[in-house]
């Protein structure tokens, strides 16, 4: 994907993101206290309208731009998987954010999103350099 | 009820959704943020290029594109088409214990994600998507992780 279509799509996402709120720690907060439906309705709608895309793109046989057939093989399921996840889900809740809403958060000013984006830099090194030492 | 009301959840939730198909067709690409974090640290900080896996970096290089994107897509939501506060993070945040409790935050974020190769994007919209189990077991764990910090800490 070519650099211009990276940055427009980044900036569809990030205006998204940021006017849905989902970057907000306040409806991170409501939604892992089960205070309002909000956060659920809108993943829970991002899914379906997914689901439904693939299974469209599946059945009329469509090509990328690039005309290769499209990539649907998703990801390996191992010990990661869980055990990432969890620790991952952890630092949602710590900081409001999960990898996109960082850089989103940044972009509204809250500048002190710049920890958790130096924070998330760093958890990144550090899982490369543990990578072989932990259980896949 | 309220959240019939205001359908902006229901606007907002088909716009993200609508990614995984764009970002499948335009580049045949799945579409994922986690791991933009190993190509932004290996930009801003050269030296641990060599640290990660050539082959990921090469393959996710769009992504630090993208990346730039979302901080561009914050600035314009907020300064251009604002409709009143944006407050996205707590005051008390804004401290040093505040900016110590954010990076290790956002460490737990960054290795979690690594290690469960993908995020919300990654494993909650794009991976359900494609109806994939690996995805619903990251998600559920994206959960439970989050609700031991809310109940337990």
């Amino acid at each position: 994907m070519n650099k211009i279509t990276s940055i427009f799509l980044g900036i569809s996402f990030g205006f998204v993101l940021t006017k849905s709120e989902v970057i907000s720690w306040f409806r991170i907060q409501k939604m892992f206290r089960f205070e309002e439906p909000y956060m659920y309705l809108i993943i829970g709608t991002a899914v379906i309208v997914g689901i439904i895309s693939i299974q469209i793109l599946k059945k009329v046989k469509l090509k990328s731009l690039s005309k290769e057939n499209l990539d649907f093989s998703g990801k390996e399921l191992n010990k990661g998987t869980i055990i990432g996840g969890t620790i991952f889900g952890i630092g949602w809740a710590i900081t409001g954010a999960c990898p996109g809403p960082i850089f989103a958060q940044i972009g509204t000013g809250e500048y002190v999103a710049f920890a958790t984006l130096i924070g998330a830099m760093s958890g990144s090194l550090l899982y490369n350099i543990l990578r072989n030492k932990l259980p896949q | 009820m309220e959240i019939f009301e205001n359908l902006d959840w229901l606007i907002y939730g088909i716009l993200i959704g609508l990614f995984v198909p764009i970002i499948l067709l335009l580049g045949n690409k799945q579409f994922g943020i986690s791991s933009a974090m190993q190509n932004v640290c290996s930009v801003i900080i050269p030296k641990t290029k060599k640290l990660f896996s050539k082959e990921e970096l090469n393959e996710n290089s769009w992504k630090l594109y993208f990346v730039i994107g979302i901080v561009v897509g914050g600035i314009l939501a907020t300064s251009f088409f604002d409709e009143g506060i944006n407050i996205f993070l707590p005051q008390k945040y804004y401290s040093i214990e505040g900016i110590i409790t954010l990076f290790l935050g956002g460490l737990l974020v960054g290795f979690g994600t690594r290690y469960a190769n993908g995020c919300t994007s990654g494993h909650s919209i794009t991976g359900l998507s494609m109806l994939k189990l690996s995805s619903l077991l990251a998600t559920i764990s994206f959960f439970v992780g989050g609700l031991i910090y809310t109940f337990i800490f």
